[in-house]
């Protein structure tokens, strides 16, 4: 489209404005991590490496960064599972009730986390009695790991949903033409290609869990603090904000080649469409 | 046509979710209530065999069977005689503040000293209100609470919390006898639990802001200096000072008790309340948010806590507290055992620990509230418990505990019957909506 | 809660490397399992879809059955729940005044934080997808996606710091934050400033959408409407828009259903003064578990009628 200069001007004019605006609280955050008092008002009165001597010297924040860690790889590999089997059987075959199962996929997003984590937590406390076995799901790791595996199942399953549409259905008949088997054609052809959904999907699903503090506060048992959780007692502890301005940097310093890899591996077909 | 496929998908969601609800919904109706009956009917003769420390699922008597099992002078039945081992963990639910390791401030610290003493871990999990605590105890995760007095009559009522046997408690001889078998620590003089300290909700003013210093709860609901930016606690329990601003201001309701509410005085209350949000800038529920405030000198006047006037002076907020001259709420904290404790023998051990003279003096300090062993008061830092007026129980007369309101008058009255603290739930809820 | 950005739809083109086994080989363990599931593909689609359903069911359906069912139980003095049977809590939850109030105000909220994103979101997106240069585009889109990924506890606070105002006399030290301190205004702590952040939170699941939506708009489309002679905003109203909607109602269902259900950002923003729906069911839940899950019926039924809505403009055929 052939736009004027102005029009051109003016659209990337806002697209600065609105990268300003993603960008300057978290600049803030970063600077505010340095700061010598402890303090929000800008500018800061000085600068200092306390606080990022203090959140290096304390066991708290790592521990809780460790526990973060190990949710989100047990609820991403759950979601991962489960997320893939859904998607193959949503692309492959045709059924009876085949809308109502891609909506039931997407309603763990779609409502409101205090709705997912009431739900949750009430069936968790219940002592739950099948009539031949009778349990209660309770609370701790476990049950932190079952709630987040819940929402980031529709994570994985978009991901490699999507790749599925876009491959072609011949390919696998072609494989099946030249005499190749199920599990051939899976390890052969579709595996590949759906390889690099699969990791975006999980990277996705990984930084959901990992960010996600409503379902979680609701759903930790005793003695478990995930990263939100510490962040979240921090800011209900006499200065232990500026603490938490550092595990936050920290924390976007990290994610930086971890989402360009998500993007990247997202559309890594971009490229080599060469539109 | 869309909508035809719409309409289908969710008919066919419908059906999935009626098959589902078969087993689910038996055990959502069922299951739950139950259970409670069927615990509580066990427990006697659970009870009655046990020697030492309840195992743990064995649940030990509800409030109303103890009474009659209970003599006095000797430790209630079904508490335990003796400690047994250290089960190396300990689940806690504290007020922030409460069970400091260290990770606050190093000089802070009174959770590690106990866990190199018993060998049990202590895991702290902050509630940040009475009914947050009932409900975390509620989940039968936790070994014990400190809890406030609207919280200790739900516990033991609701069978959450046991009874407990003070001889396994050294430290409890020297606990201020006036904080001993309280109406929220105790049935029928059998005691629930330790108490570990207590203090009044003061009200906060900014020092610039008001020329004359405040001393009327008045302010809190009347035009003045401060309209516009006052702050209030957000808990149900409020509905209390708003009593006691009506107990000084409207004589005529009759109300004597601000825990003891009928209807006509209860919705007198709601209306101060009502009239009270233009006043409000802010409804604190976590302690730091409203130290911020102050130090921002975005809040003026509001009802207060002594641990957040000292973090705020202490970063040059220009503020100063005190109790109303027409009575404050206030709050006297006990530490409890859960019926389900996992790990009852830490948390006795626990108990003891918390009320030593050297804990609870340093849990005082660090939370700015009167000690509750007196010996306490030789540790802390010169003129802390004159401050804090441990032991001065004159200062105490007009404080009125947070205690959870029933539908029996809790000031004696048998003409009415009060409103319960259920719906005075609901109407915060809706009054802050 | 964070979400991960809806998926980007892109072409699949991508090498087949690996058919040079085309033998036949039509015996050993793995052919005769797998054709045995060829034939039986009632099986098969158990065999996949079955763990996957089960797991949605059982734990989310049937965890808001249990909610669903827990509004219609008196409590008894001890907010515990009992076996009698009450509508009570579920008339008082649709019908008092102040609960239709703080409902509606959340949907007003949502409606404002929507439109914040799409105004932000529509020009960002344009620009990313069809002005800047090829080479630029992959860094402006992670630039814009990079945000989701810093804690939203942070983010929400980082905010609230921003906005604090300057108190002036009252102050214990003086200056504001960083709008205070670098513009001279700031919206306070008021609704002005939940939608602000709420928006800030979000935009990216709008921007996104948006740009695959571009992305797939083939430049064929637009030079044909400038051949015949439209200009750039006939081009726009007339081509682009009509296409666009299934992206934007998609972007929107995250941005409306994020913001509707969010209870910490207004806490932390204003203090506990401005309650949105989530901030009544929270605090109920600690209190009072029936009622709370008889006000959940809100949401979750605004969000029903949202998606409805949503379909009908094709939202779901790009997520």
């Amino acid at each position: 489209m052939r736009l004027s200069i102005w029009s051109r001007l003016s659209l990337r004019g806002i697209t600065i404005v609105g990268l300003v605006f993603l960008y300057v609280p978290l600049l803030v955050v970063a600077v505010l991590s340095f700061n010598k008092a402890d303090s929000t008002l800008w500018p800061p009165s000085g600068y200092s490496l306390d606080w990022w001597r203090q959140a290096w010297d304390s066991s708290a924040p790592k521990d809780a960064f460790w526990q973060s860690v190990r949710v989100a790889l047990a609820a991403t590999s759950i979601a991962l599972v489960l997320g893939t089997l859904a998607s193959f059987a949503m692309t492959r075959f045709t059924f009876f009730g085949k809308s109502a199962v891609s909506y039931l996929m997407v309603l763990p997003i779609a409502l409101p986390g205090i709705v997912t984590a009431v739900a949750l937590k009430n069936t968790f406390l219940r002592e739950i009695d099948l009539g031949f076995v009778s349990f209660k799901v309770g609370f701790g790791v476990h049950s932190i790991i079952i709630a987040h595996a819940t929402f980031c199942i529709v994570v994985t399953y978009n991901n490699v949903v999507a790749r599925l549409r876009r491959m072609s259905p011949n390919l696998i008949e072609a494989s099946a033409d030249l005499g190749a088997h199920g599990f051939r054609t899976f390890w052969s052809i579709t595996f590949p290609l759906v390889r690099s959904s699969l990791v975006a999907g999980g990277i996705l699903a990984f930084a959901l869990s990992f960010d996600e503090i409503v379902v979680t506060s609701f759903t930790a048992g005793p003695g478990v603090e995930t990263l939100p959780q510490w962040i979240f007692n921090s800011f209900g502890r006499s200065k232990g904000v500026p603490v938490t301005n550092v595990m936050a940097t920290v924390v976007m310093a990290l994610s930086i080649p971890l989402a360009w890899l998500a993007q990247r591996l997202s559309d890594s077909t971009h490229a080599l469409s060469g539109r | 046509m869309r909508t035809k496929r719409l309409t289908g998908a969710i008919g066919t969601a419908l059906v999935l979710l009626l098959t589902a609800c078969g087993s689910d919904g038996d055990t959502a109706t069922t299951s739950a209530p139950a259970s409670a009956p069927t615990s509580a009917a066990a427990s006697p003769t659970s009870t009655a065999a046990s020697e030492t420390i309840a195992a743990p699922g064995a649940t030990t008597a509800p409030a109303e069977t103890s009474g009659v099992q209970t003599t006095a002078g000797a430790p209630a039945a079904g508490t335990p005689t003796e400690l047994g081992a250290s089960e190396g963990e300990l689940n806690i639910i504290v007020w922030a503040g409460y069970a400091e390791d260290g990770s606050t401030d190093p000089a802070v610290d009174w959770v590690t000293p106990f866990e190199k003493e018993t060998g049990c871990s202590v895991n702290v999990k902050t509630g940040n209100s009475s009914d947050e605590m009932v409900q975390l105890m509620q989940t039968g995760e936790y070994d014990g609470v400190s809890a406030s007095g609207d919280a200790t009559t739900r516990l033991i009522q609701g069978g959450e919390v046991s009874p407990i046997n003070t001889d396994l408690i050294p430290n409890y001889a020297d606990v201020f006898e006036g904080l001993k078998l309280k109406p929220w620590n105790s049935v029928d003089g059998t005691p629930y639990g330790v108490p570990h300290g207590r203090g009044a909700n003061l009200l906060v003013f900014n020092t610039e802001a008001f020329p004359v210093a405040p001393d009327s709860i008045t302010t809190m609901f009347e035009d003045g200096p401060a309209a516009g930016s006052i702050s209030v606690y957000d808990s149900a329990i409020y509905i209390a000072d708003a009593a006691i601003y009506l107990m000084a201001t409207q004589p005529d309701l009759g109300i004597t008790n601000p825990y003891a509410l009928d209807q006509d005085q209860f919705d007198a209350a709601i209306t101060v309340l009502k009239a009270q949000k233009a006043l409000v800038s802010q409804y604190w529920a976590l302690y730091t948010d409203q130290q911020a405030e102050l130090e921002g000198g975005t809040v003026l006047a509001g009802t207060s806590w002594q641990i957040i006037v000292n973090l705020a002076e202490a970063n040059g907020a220009k503020i100063g507290a005190v109790k109303a001259k027409e009575g404050a709420t206030g709050w006297s904290d006990t530490w409890m055992v859960s019926s389900k404790a996992k790990h009852p023998n830490c948390m006795y051990q626990w108990m003891n620990h918390i009320i030593s003279p050297e804990a609870n003096a340093a849990v005082a300090e660090w939370f700015g509230e009167a000690p509750s062993n007196a010996k306490a008061c030789n540790l802390v830092s010169e003129g802390f418990c004159d401050t804090y007026h441990a032991e001065d129980e004159d200062y105490w007369n007009d404080v009125w505990y947070w205690t959870t309101a029933t539908e029996r008058c809790l000031d004696g009255r048998t003409d009415v019957t009060c409103v319960p603290y259920s719906d005075w739930v609901d109407a915060w809820a809706e009054l802050r909506a | 809660m964070a979400l991960p950005p809806p998926h980007i739809d892109v072409s699949m083109t991508i090498a087949i490397t690996d058919l040079e086994h085309p033998t036949p080989r039509r015996t050993g363990m793995p052919a005769r399992v797998s054709r045995f599931f060829r034939r039986r593909r009632r099986l098969s689609l158990f065999a996949t879809l079955g763990a996957p359903v089960a797991w949605m069911l059982v734990v989310y359906i049937g965890s808001l059955l249990v909610l669903v069912a827990a509004a219609f139980f008196k409590l008894d003095e001890n907010s515990q729940p009992t076996t009698e049977f009450t509508t009570d809590n579920v008339t008082k939850a649709l019908t008092t005044g102040a609960f239709l109030e703080v409902v509606l105000r959340s949907i007003l909220i949502a409606l404002a934080v929507t439109a914040v994103c799409l105004v932000i979101a529509l020009p960002m997106a344009f620009y990313i997808a069809k002005v800047a240069k090829p080479r630029w585009r992959r860094g402006l889109i992670v630039a814009v996606l990079l945000p989701l990924w810093a804690g939203y506890l942070v983010k929400g606070y980082a905010w609230k710091s921003i906005f604090a105002p300057d108190a002036g006399k009252f102050a214990a030290r003086k200056g504001g934050g960083f709008l205070e301190a670098t513009i001279g205004w700031t919206p306070g702590f008021g609704k002005l400033a939940i939608v602000i952040t709420l928006a800030y939170l979000w935009l990216p699941y709008m921007v996104l959408p948006i740009y695959a939506g571009l992305e797939r708009l083939p430049a064929s489309y637009l030079d044909a409407a400038g051949d015949l002679g439209a200009r750039p905003f006939r081009t726009f109203v007339s081509v682009i828009m009509p296409i666009l909607i299934p992206s934007i109602a998609a972007g929107s269902i995250f941005t409306f259903s994020l913001s509707l259900g969010d209870y910490i950002t207004p806490r932390i923003i204003s203090g506990g003064k401005e309650q949105l729906i989530g901030n009544v069911i929270d605090l109920l839940q600690q209190q009072n578990q029936a009622l709370s899950a008889a006000l959940t019926l809100w949401p979750i039924a605004i969000i029903i009628v949202y998606l409805i809505g949503m379909s009908r403009l094709r939202a779901f055929e790009n997520v």
